[in-house]
């Protein structure tokens, strides 16, 4: 097996680690969407304390990156500033609607096969797909440098 | 004690994201590129945490609850409803344009590069605007 996919399956594997100590320990979805809108908004100290630690670690986490880990911060996908403010914009939106992402529905809701969650990551999915296909081999807009 | 693994749960999650190397665009890009040099290792970071916390779900007791603190918030809403749908597919198209999702843009926001600056406040104004527009669902996470 080549590196790429050794690291992509041990970080994996971390991940399902860190949704399995917030599940078994404490009871709660490790869902990135859902974290960040509750740190910022409709905010209860007595109910929202725990997104905040996790968005907290989440951050610290990725400064640990920036020391000591560098390269696995680099990007190198050239695309419109525009249009990454669009995405954001439609992930931020999106994510709410759908009540889930990645982590949400794509790693903790697959892995109790929740039925909600396989029809949501099938779609977010096949949506990037088409976004992929059109912008890059139609529109020819974003690329890999 | 739940503060405390909330908070190293959260470092685990980043390191998990930086080390399988879904903070770097180019490789969610390349992931969703079936057209093009196609790079699976997404699928890969999928299939080792389904591997895992699948476990933790199998031998979960509901009656027991959680180690630390009072009882399971699993979602236990089952009806696929448009919003479900619609949401996800917004979601879909704006990872496909950006390259990011929330935990990697959130990983990456001190990396240096605007591009992760740019889509975090875009991300959250997206949830600003749905906050004053929808009513709020029960969410899956």
């Amino acid at each position: 097996m080549n590196a790429d996919i050794v690291n992509a399956l041990i970080g994996g594997a971390l991940i399902g680690l860190s949704a399995t100590m917030m599940l078994r320990l404490n009871g709660k979805i490790a869902g990135i969407s859902g974290i960040v809108e509750s740190s910022f908004f409709g905010f209860r100290l007595e109910e929202n304390q725990w997104q905040i630690v996790f968005l907290a670690g989440l951050i610290l986490g990725g400064l640990g990156l920036v020391l000591f880990y560098p390269d696995s911060l680099v990007n190198t996908f050239e695309q419109k500033f525009w249009l990454v403010s669009l995405g954001g914009l439609l992930v931020g939106f999106g994510t709410r609607l759908g009540s889930g992402c990645t982590s949400g529905h794509g790693v903790c809701g697959m892995s109790r096969l929740s039925l909600r969650s396989i029809i949501a990551t099938l779609s977010f999915m096949a949506a990037g797909f088409l976004t992929v296909a059109v912008t890059f081999h139609f529109f020819n807009v974003g690329g890999v440098q | 004690m739940s503060l405390i693994v909330s908070f190293l749960s959260g470092i685990i999650f980043a390191l998990g994201l930086g080390i399988s190397g879904m903070t770097q665009p180019q490789k969610i890009v390349g992931f969703l590129d079936l057209f093009g040099n196609w790079d699976p290792a997404l699928a890969f970071v999928m299939v080792g945490a389904i591997a895992v916390h699948s476990v933790a779900y199998l031998t979960l007791k509901p009656e027991k609850g959680p180690a630390l603190k009072g009882s399971y918030s699993i979602p236990k809403k089952s009806q696929i409803t448009k919003s479900l749908v619609t949401g996800s597919l917004l979601f879909g198209i704006g990872w496909g344009l950006s390259g990011f999702c929330p935990g990697p843009g959130v990983v990456s926001l001190f990396s240096g590069n605007m591009a992760s600056v740019n889509f975090v406040v875009s991300m959250v104004i997206g949830m600003f605007i749905y906050r004053k527009t929808f009513s709020s669902d029960k969410v899956d996470g």
